[in-house]
């Protein structure tokens, strides 16, 4: 599954790319983040409760940053266990791009596949959380580091009736 | 009516069924149970580094979490296919190893790699979650025709290319030459579906090991209880024969799903021994997707060649063959002997040569499926002449009628010699009660309201009765298929069947006991058909092929004629009349043409209480019998679909779907009907509806009833069935077999309709909305190119 996006942030490159390598922000905006604990430089440990369709999990894995290039871009990878759910695995690539009035532009492109009982009963359903997911995160990262910017349109209510009964 | 042969006797066995009566596997309840849980891979393809059991063996209530290092320490042995195919060079197959629990790689997703066992079954699944294991994700193989191309990853490494065998058939010049010369060949290309089985009960196994006797009992859902019990003794190692009991008691549904002996069955029999308690598994409709046997799952070319008259010169079929991650155990002949064979289809074709690679991939294994090989010959062989009558611009049934086979015995190319039938006629009763001559009249009054209307034939042939031991031994065979059966006169006059057939939903309690009143006049209710226990029955091959009336009934009727020549001289003895005037009437012993006569039950009294019996006659009164066939049986058809689509959005709409089957001899027209109505759905599933979907990581997609779609009760149309019977002269009651008939013959007759209604042969199954609308594009924008 791929997707791609974009979003106007009003803050500068430099406080985007802090934020961006900042576990509590991150913790902040993963949705259903639990936990994220920095375990080096360019990794962390999360631990992040998913409702995907029928198949609801706690997913236990790892977050690590590559292809680091600051203040621009960088690739933020994970892999969760969700034990008998199943497991996820993605990659975003995130590039930062300064505009003329010092906002930034953040976008990204992401790549995801999952397994287990995910696939096999959520699969239906799998594009249009993980859309919302990105969403939700990027929207939530916006608000955090640009509290005047357009009040971010909710998918919340969609996302839990689309859900279903927890696995 | 009578209960006899031909009589429309309702089920026996529908009281208990219907009021919830029924006795499964999972009704079994023993003392001191526990429950095992599987702890499967959510990777297609992956090496187990590490199993890490802690967590879950601290938890309260379970007994233990057992893995495949354990199962094979303790000499318990790989799954194994019980039928031997060599491809064209000579060299055996590649059959790689199969242990119930993985223990180096898995290689499909849901292939188990431990089992925890606990006090409940709510806790061996939690459990079961807390049992860590570690992988190293390896790329999957997961299409066959991908899988076959250089550079694909391995599923097994004694199957270099992923190839298993590279099978052939026939001649290959002469069919070559014969193309070649033909004024016409029609060249397609051909996928039949991938299926889910499906049968309404899931699998379920229940071990217990008794110490004090070192002997085991499994209740399982089989098909074949005396062939597991011979394979899981045998093979596997868990038992010697004798010491093992296998009981497949009320069993629902099995579509051939439940032939195979599966991980799970052997895993519940040595963590039974293992851990001193009755352990029991019932799997939900999630592990049914993942791990039943799947069906169909092909990649075909065929080619058919037709002289200037329109006679046919020579068939080639190239076909890739799924097998899944391993070889089941009846994966290997399901693609090749039970399949090929039958590429003759009704017609007289003179050369034929047949090509079939069968491929691993990291899917769940392949086995035979209702039809098991004869629907993907009968598809790739009726979508031709369909596809071949539109090219020559002829009527799709006199091309098939010019060529039929109209002389019996006829040895077709492909090593069957079919014995009887009569396709013309069955063509005949088909096109009339479809009223083929009004069809014209019904499609234009269709186009008036903005429906495209077709019409689809399907004239198919299969092999049942499965088969003649020496026979099928020369093919490669592990086992002989036979049947056996015992007759049990009581003292009282009631009677017990024993047969090595099993029933499960075939209604063999009632057709079985039909046979016996219809031969010694005692009453249905007196008869009862015991079956499904090896302790009971001496040996059997069980059901599938549709073999239980072809071979199992026929084992009944020998043993029967052994019970009549003693009943007869028990009478003639007492009656003081020669044996060969002593007739069993209405449930009298008579003396023809006397009033002199016995009752049936005196006749079973006098055997046991052997007072007065003939000098140096045994007393008792019971018979065995093992039959094996002298050849295979050939049911035969002609079906014709009638369907209107919707242009605006490709629905398929089944108007009217015509069955006009040759069976032999039917003993109970009701349940044959109820065979055609179940088999026809499940055609008219894989044509419309079903697909089994893995993504290109090896992910199963459709792994519930959200995404696998069944056909529904609004996706069938009422039937018309016709019954045209040529008498089987190859068993005693001449009977042909019908449990398959429906799911091979339906297919192609309902996509040659689409296809005849949309105006192009490009479709494939399942013609979904989405795929008949897309054709249906293509047409319309290629006829606007022209």
């Amino acid at each position: 599954m791929d997707m791609t996006g974009e979003y106007r942030i009003g803050a500068p490159r430099t406080e985007v790319w802090a934020a961006l390598n900042d576990p509590a922000v991150l913790k902040a905006c993963i949705p259903g983040c639990e936990e994220l604990d920095k375990t080096s430089d360019t990794s962390f440990e999360a631990k992040v409760v998913q409702k995907i369709g029928p198949v609801k999990a706690r997913f236990a894995g790892t977050v690590e940053l590559a292809n680091i290039n600051a203040p621009e871009s960088y690739t933020i990878q994970g892999e969760g266990n969700g034990g008998v759910a199943g497991f996820a695995k993605g990659a975003a690539d995130v590039h930062l791009a300064e505009n003329e009035d010092g906002s930034t532009t953040l976008s990204y492109e992401v790549h995801a596949t999952v397994g287990g009982k995910l696939a096999r009963l959520g699969s239906r359903l799998i594009d249009s959380t993980a859309t919302k997911l990105a969403t939700r995160f990027f929207e939530a990262f916006q608000a955090h580091l640009d509290p005047e910017a357009e009040a971010p349109r909710s998918d919340e209510d969609e996302t839990d009736a689309a859900a279903g009964p927890s696995a | 009516m009578g209960t006899g042969i031909g009589a429309r006797v309702k089920r026996k066995e529908d009281r208990r069924f219907i009021t919830g009566k029924g006795k499964y596997t999972d009704d079994i309840r023993m003392e001191n149970q526990a429950y095992a849980a599987f702890v499967r891979s959510p990777h297609a393809h992956a090496k187990v580094t590490g199993i890490d059991k802690s967590a879950a063996l601290a938890m309260e209530g379970v007994i233990d979490v057992l893995d495949g290092h354990q199962l094979t320490g303790d000499g318990i042995g790989n799954l194994i296919c019980g039928w031997a195919i060599s491809s064209r060079d000579g060299s055996p197959m590649n059959m790689g190893a199969w242990s119930a629990l993985a223990t180096e790689k898995v290689r499909y997703v849901g292939d188990a790699v431990a089992v925890v066992i606990a006090e409940s079954q709510a806790l061996a699944r939690q459990a079961a979650e807390m049992v860590e294991v570690s992988y190293e994700e390896l790329p999957a193989a997961v299409f066959a025709d991908k899988a076959l191309q250089p550079g694909a990853p391995q599923v097994h490494d004694n199957a270099p290319g992923n190839l298993i065998f590279d099978w052939v058939i026939g001649e290959e010049e002469a069919t070559e030459a014969a193309l070649a010369g033909s004024a016409h060949v029609v060249d397609i290309d051909l996928t039949n579906n991938r299926l889910s089985p499906n049968p309404m009960e899931p699998r379920a196994a229940v071990a217990t090991y008794d110490e004090a006797e070192d002997h085991y009992t499994l209740y399982t859902t089989s098909q074949n209880p005396h062939v597991a019990r011979l394979v899981l003794s045998a093979f596997y190692q868990v038992a010697p024969e004798h010491k093992l009991r296998v009981i497949a008691p009320d069993v629902g549904g099995g579509f051939g799903s439940k032939i195979y002996i599966y991980p799970e069955e052997i895993t519940c029999l040595w963590a039974s021994m293992r851990t001193q308690r009755s352990v029991k598994w019932t799997g939900d409709r999630s592990e049914a997707f993942m791990t039943d046997a799947h069906g169909r799952d092909h990649i075909s070319n065929v080619k058919l060649g037709f002289d200037a008259d329109h006679r046919i010169t020579g068939l080639k079929i190239e076909t890739i063959a799924n097998l899944g991650a391993y070889m089941s155990l009846f994966s290997s002949v399901t693609p090749t002997y039970l399949h090929a064979t039958l590429y003759s289809g009704q017609y007289v074709i003179p050369h034929i040569f047949g090509n079939v690679k069968a491929v691993y991939t990291n899917t769940v294994p392949v086995d035979a499926y209702r039809g098991a090989g004869r629907p993907e010959a009968c598809y790739m062989i009726e979508r031709a002449m369909e596809v071949a009558a539109r090219q020559l611009g002829v009527d799709p049934a006199e091309l098939r009628r010019k060529n039929f086979i109209n002389e019996f015995p006829y040895q077709t190319p492909v090593i069957l010699t079919y014995d009887a039938g009569d396709f013309g006629g069955n063509l005949d009763k088909a096109m009339k009660a479809a009223d083929v001559a009004g069809f014209a009249a019904r499609k234009a009054e269709a186009a008036a309201r903005g429906k495209l209307r077709g019409m689809g034939y399907s004239c198919y042939i299969e092999a049942c009765g499965i088969a003649p031991s020496a026979a099928v031994g020369s093919l490669g065979s592990g086992v002989g298929l036979w049947e056996s059966a015992e007759v049990r006169v009581n003292p009282v006059g009631t009677i017990e069947i024993l047969t090595g057939s099993h029933s499960h939903g075939q209604g063999h309690e009632t057709t079985f006991a039909q046979i016996v009143s219809d031969r010694f006049g005692v009453p249905m209710e007196n008869v009862s058909i015991v079956h499904g226990d090896t302790d009971k029955v001496q040996f059997g091959m069980g059901t599938y092929g549709s073999r239980s009336g072809a071979v199992g009934m026929s084992a009944i009727v020998k043993a029967m004629d052994k019970i009549e020549a003693k009943v007869k001289k028990i009478a003639a003895h007492q009656l003081e009349a020669s044996e060969d005037d002593i007739v069993i009437e209405g449930g009298e012993v008579k003396v023809k043409g006397t009033d002199r006569k016995l009752a049936w039950h005196e006749i079973g009294l006098a055997a046991y209480t052997a007072h007065n019996l003939p000098p140096d006659m045994e007393p008792g009164l019971k018979e065995g019998a093992f039959y094996d066939p002298s050849n295979f049986t050939f049911p035969a058809g002609c079906y014709i679909a009638e369907v209107e689509v919707d242009p605006d959005t490709g629905v398929t709409e089944i108007i009217q779907f015509t069955a006009a089957d040759d069976f032999g001899t039917i003993i109970n027209p009701m349940i044959v009907e109820g065979q055609v109505h179940g088999g026809v759905a499940q055609g008219i599933g894989q044509a419309l509806l079903e697909q089994v979907v893995y993504d290109e990581d090896g992910q199963l997609i459709t792994g519930s009833y959200m995404d696998y779609a069944m056909p529904r009760a609004d996706d069938v149309p009422f039937y018309t069935i016709e019954h045209n019977t040529t008498v089987c002269p190859s068993n005693p009651l001449g009977i042909k077999g019908c449990g398959e008939a429906g799911a091979i013959g339906a297919p192609p007759a309902v996509i040659n309709a689409i296809t005849d209604a949309i105006g192009t042969d490009a479709l494939s199954m399942p013609a979904t909305p989405q795929k008949v609308w897309m054709a249906l594009q293509s047409t319309a924008s290629l006829q606007a190119a022209e």
